[in-house]
């Protein structure tokens, strides 16, 4: 939710442009993994910019916590081990919205102006539209969306759109205290992660590289991994991420086509009635049964 | 309303009660579920007190009918069982449409287009119940691929339905004197004579 904006590149379940006569540049988020020490001060930004506090949950065994994202934790931290060349490698990986520049919720979303993407590439809900259907979660490669048990609404990481819109930094990336959340325009970023991805491979990270998925036209958090040619490792990050072709085709053609063909069959009706006319029953042989009853 | 004591009953009070009910609903599921598809349907919404009311009653409402279909299909189960004459009908139905229906092979109490109709409703209500559940986020929380291709059966199957109805009242209004058995349950004797002349001579005994 943030104020109204004038730069609105697309928004939820509408047909005509939105305002947006303010262009405005296109930002990004990148984490880069290999710096990232675990330490979830991400996490505690995040709920506290938020003003969001979730239950207190339980310890699950592992350093996850909370174990999943929810309607009230918009971000977390997943713990991924991983046996390398023979060496144990700790994936610290901060899940949450990856902004897609093409972005499914917003596509497969049937409430207009629920969701909203900026023209400087965040996706942002809306929830005093959101009906609480969970199409945004049926649209989203990531699995990022969550409805609230509480409103029902859907909720995720805004990329702090309220912040951003002032000229500030996400919360997440003003706390980082080791570096590894950057933000700043998308070009600027991508010129960062290649100086980091330079310096992992002279460290013996051959496949180091910037996840930046193209399936959903490139995200707006990016990611600097160790393994770019295998994001399975870091808890199961889709590797070549895209709507799925069922979303398209329910929101894509099927959308224009069943509409036409209803329409159709129904003023067909209208049209076979006015040129063929009604079917009556045949005066002879009305009149016949009458002289029957007689 | 007995407007002729020779009138002929076609249905009973509770059976046309079952159909309005099972109708009632379509229309209602229909308005919101279109305002669900595409966004010039959006403001349907309204009628149900906004989208998130809309969202709300839409599977209650879904369920509601499934039952009352349900009901209504062991009604007519056996009345709609195709035969020979029927395939025979179904295979002139252009002569039908093009508005000569004297040559057309003699039908009980349902003709091959509206046992055709049956059978097709009851496999999209099939369809549309099983795929609605997997979208009742509310209360069901399956894998989202199948949510995805409940998403894709419902909204296809409910297009499919929507057209097969407006060809169904349209059918209603275009044969005259069809109506009046739903509403009040009787038809003419020469309209049960002209279109449907076997249930005709079953229920009246006459050639």
């Amino acid at each position: 939710m943030a104020l109204q904006s004038l730069d609105i590149a697309r928004r939820s379940a509408t047909t005509t442009p939105a305002p947006g006569v303010r262009q405005t540049t296109e930002v990004a988020k990148l984490i880069d993994v290999s710096t990232c020490i675990g330490c979830k001060a991400c996490q505690a930004a995040c709920m506290e910019w938020n003003d969001i506090r979730d239950e207190v949950g339980i310890n699950h065994g592992v350093y996850d916590n909370p174990i999943d994202l929810t309607a009230k934790s918009w971000t977390v931290m997943r713990f991924a081990e991983v046996e390398e060349k023979g060496k144990l490698e700790w994936l610290i990986r901060k899940d949450g919205c990856m902004h897609c520049a093409d972005p499914g919720c917003l596509k497969a979303c049937p409430a207009p102006g629920a969701i909203i993407q900026y023209a400087n590439g965040i996706v942002d809900f809306h929830q005093e539209n959101c009906i609480g259907c969970g199409y945004c979660i049926t649209g989203c490669p990531f699995n990022v969306p969550r409805i609230s048990q509480e409103d029902s609404k859907a909720y995720k990481c805004s990329l702090c759109s309220d912040r951003v819109a002032v000229g500030q930094a996400p919360a997440c990336a003003k706390v980082c205290p080791t570096g590894a959340i950057q933000f700043g325009s998308k070009e600027q970023m991508k010129d960062y992660a290649a100086k980091r991805v330079v310096d992992l491979k002279s460290r013996g990270y051959d496949k180091a590289g910037l996840y930046d998925p193209a399936g959903v036209g490139g995200t707006h958090v990016m990611y600097v991994l160790h393994h770019a040619d295998r994001p399975e490792l870091y808890k199961s990050l889709p590797s070549n991420p895209g709507i799925s072709p069922l979303v398209s085709l329910w929101k894509g053609i099927a959308k224009p086509v069943a509409t036409v063909a209803m329409a159709a069959v129904a003023l067909g009706s209208l049209f076979h009635y006015v040129m063929k006319g009604p079917n009556e029953v045949s005066k002879e042989l009305e009149e016949e049964l009458e002289r029957e009853e007689k | 309303m007995i407007r002729n004591p020779k009138d002929l009953t076609r249905y009973d009070a509770q059976e046309r009660a079952n159909h309005w009910l099972v109708g009632i609903c379509f229309i209602l599921l229909a308005l919101s579920g279109l305002a669900f598809f595409h966004p010039a349907f959006y403001p349907l919404t309204q009628l149900f007190g906004g989208g998130v009311w809309a969202r709300i009653l839409h599977p209650f409402l879904g369920v509601l009918m499934a039952l009352a279909f349900l009901v209504m299909f062991f009604r007519f189960k056996s009345l709609n069982v195709m035969t020979p004459a029927d395939r025979e009908w179904l295979s002139r139905a252009g002569e039908m449409v093009s508005g000569n229906d004297h040559n057309m092979p003699e039908q009980g109490k349902y003709n091959g287009g509206q046992k055709a109709m049956f059978w097709a409703m009851a496999l999209c209500m099939l369809l549309l119940f099983v795929s609605g559940v997997f979208l009742w986020r509310a209360y069901f929380n399956l894998p989202v691929d199948v949510v995805r291709l409940g998403a894709v059966v419902h909204s296809a199957v409910a297009a499919i339905m929507i057209a097969m109805i407006f060809v169904h009242v349209y059918a209603a209004l275009w044969v005259r004197g069809t109506v009046r058995a739903m509403v009040y349950g009787t038809v003419t004797r020469a309209w049960a004579k002209q279109h449907h002349r076997a249930w005709y001579r079953q229920v009246t005994g006459k050639s």
